[in-house]
């Protein structure tokens, strides 16, 4: 019950900040919303399947490249044709690569999709005739259920009907997810993490289901990546450079990867940090490099962790499984 | 005949660990694997079950041949084991452990977007198993806080949540109190009768459970089959007595009947 008037209250104020004026904070909170999407699937493939990807950034870039691609160089502006384009796009990369990474476990298969992160990277900043190089591509603005909306301001746009679509986009999103995690699918996939021998001696087909896993948040990742390009404008390689990644990771374990929405809060309280702290000290980095310490240390549960152990285990409970 | 083996082999470099072994378990016996450490019983386990690939040798289940086809695809054939050591998912509680099983019985596996919690099927027989095993107050205790016997109830209870019509059972009750043994194995014995589980195999270093639970023993020496036969005619094998009961320093008692 506490867990859903708590929702409640989150979704009630998401749907405020666009009235409250704070335009600047709008616009981060759209960096949010991409990245919680992009986090949901991640931690499918860490938190319930225990794999760690270092690469994950490779899906990100994929997904905001499709969106670059489809609306300046094709003319396709459709939002929802760009995300179910992101998302084919992401099953046919991920699909190869994923075959080849669940063969391995733990720091390989961290390695080997932090090395496909970095070929992806190459790619982009080498092709320069396709991907415009460093210098990156331009995102146009896209039609949302087949509304033209170029005639509005671009901070209107942004502030008004896009954030209320990357609302709706997030709430699918996690709903999808929440149905997934509570699944016999989901189970599987916890009992891979947990012990894969077992879970195999079980008749759980443990590499396919890695496989589905990886799948299913290389999706996420670019639909993520999808929804960031309009907002931040122009994609460029850095969105796929492998920091990008280990941003990733970090906000997770920030938020708690034990936790359904611990990447979440994770994503929020990262971007929303990472803007205070650039606007006050050059060496953001120094922080972040220094909170992460204290947290694998003393906090391996994340902030989700922190908040709820004090209230007793049953909330914990409810958060896992 | 069930699960038949035929002239295993398996050779570690120089080493024999099996050596030529053939055995058969029909319906509805129970067989138990006897021998003094480095015989090679957990060998023979892991290849029955495919986890190893033998050097020679076939092994068949109901006339098919499953050698290494691994233990994934022999738990959807029918055959599931259990572990020496105990193997179950710490961080799951007791009832997703079960139902881990149960699903991949009922192959839910790929149901991406039902809910588990709402799927009756999968709860009624998750909770049926954990009464046979006595766990059913401990459904939503983490595994990994269960106490020692429990966890290993635990993951035999896993293995019979498959229904298999054959289970091998590696050391059953090893880590068990010996005041315990008895009701473990009187545990699995009422549960395989309730859940149609047709054979059973179970390496055991227990003597006394070996030669009161058994209807047919097999004493591995040295990768070799050195005696097959009931109880009976084993406790009159004087070989059998020396090299394999008496190297672990205890009598064989028939104090108890199965």
């Amino acid at each position: 019950m506490k867990v859903y008037i708590t929702l409640g209250l989150v979704l009630f104020l998401i749907l405020a900040i666009p009235q409250l004026g704070w335009h600047y904070y709008t616009i981060l909170t759209l960096s949010f919303f991409a990245y919680a999407t992009v986090l949901l699937g991640l931690n499918l493939l860490f938190g319930y399947t225990g794999l760690l990807s270092f690469g994950h950034a490779l899906f990100l870039g994929l997904g905001a490249y499709t969106t670059a691609w489809l609306t300046s160089v094709w003319g396709i502006r459709s939002m929802e044709v760009i995300l179910l384009t992101a998302m084919v796009a992401a099953v046919l990369v991920a699909a190869p690569i994923g075959a080849l990474c669940v063969r391995y476990v733990k720091i390989y298969f961290g390695m080997l999709t932090l090395a496909f992160g970095m070929l992806f990277y190459s790619f982009l900043l080498k092709f320069y005739h396709l991907t415009g190089g460093d210098e990156g591509m331009r995102v146009l603005r896209p039609l949302l259920l087949g509304c033209d909306l170029s005639g509005m301001p671009k901070i209107s746009f942004l502030i008004g009907p896009y954030y209320y679509y990357l609302v709706t986009v997030l709430v699918i999103a996690t709903g999808v997810m929440w149905r997934l995690v509570t699944s016999p699918f989901g189970l599987w996939l916890k009992a891979i993490r947990e012990n894969p021998v077992k879970a195999e001696a079980l008749g759980v087909r443990v590499r396919r289901y890695r496989w589905y896993a990886f799948l299913i948040s290389a999706v996420y990742a670019a639909v993520g990546g999808a929804l960031l390009g309009p907002t931040i404008g122009q994609v460029d390689p850095g969105l796929t450079y492998w920091t990008q990644s280990g941003y990733l990771v970090f906000m997770t374990l920030l938020g708690g990867c034990g936790y359904f929405f611990g990447p979440l809060l994770g994503a929020l309280v990262f971007i929303y940090l990472q803007d205070a702290l650039m606007s006050m000290v050059p060496y953001w980095r120094l922080v972040f490099g220094a909170m992460l310490a204290v947290l694998v240390l003393f906090a391996p549960e994340g902030l989700l962790g922190l908040l709820t152990s004090r209230r007793g285990r049953k909330t914990v409970q409810v958060a896992v499984s | 005949m069930m699960l038949q083996a035929q002239k295993i082999a398996k050779t570690y470099g120089e080493f024999r660990a099996l050596d030529g072994v053939t055995l058969g378990i029909d319906a509805g016996e129970f067989v138990s694997v006897i021998g003094p450490n480095g015989a090679g019983k957990s060998t023979l386990i892991n290849v029955l079950t495919g986890l190893l690939k033998p050097t020679a040798g076939r092994v068949y289940l109901k006339g098919q041949d499953i050698t290494g086809v691994g233990p994934g695809r022999l738990a959807r054939l029918g055959m599931a084991r259990s572990f020496q050591l105990v193997t179950i998912f710490p961080g799951l509680t007791v009832l997703e452990v079960l139902q881990v099983a149960v699903t991949s019985r009922l192959r839910r596996g790929s149901c991406l977007f039902a809910s588990l919690a709402r799927d009756r099927e999968v709860m009624a027989q998750a909770t049926e198993v954990a009464e046979l095993f006595l766990l059913p107050e401990k459904l939503s205790m983490v595994a990994r806080q269960l106490p020692q016997g429990d966890k290993k109830l635990l993951d035999v209870a896993s293995a019979f949540a498959l229904r298999p019509e054959v289970i091998l059972l590696d050391e059953p009750t090893s880590g068990v109190s010996t005041q315990e043994k008895h009701t473990v194995m009187a545990i699995l014995v009422a549960a395989a009768k309730r859940m149609g589980i047709r054979s059973i195999l179970q390496v055991e270093h227990d003597m006394d459970i070996v030669f009161g639970y058994s209807d047919r023993i097999i004493a591995l020496h040295q990768g070799r089959i050195l005696a097959d036969g009931t109880p009976q005619a084993l406790q009159e094998n004087a070989d059998v007595m020396r090299l394999v009961v008496g190297h672990q320093g205890r009598p064989p008692g028939f104090g108890r009947s199965a």
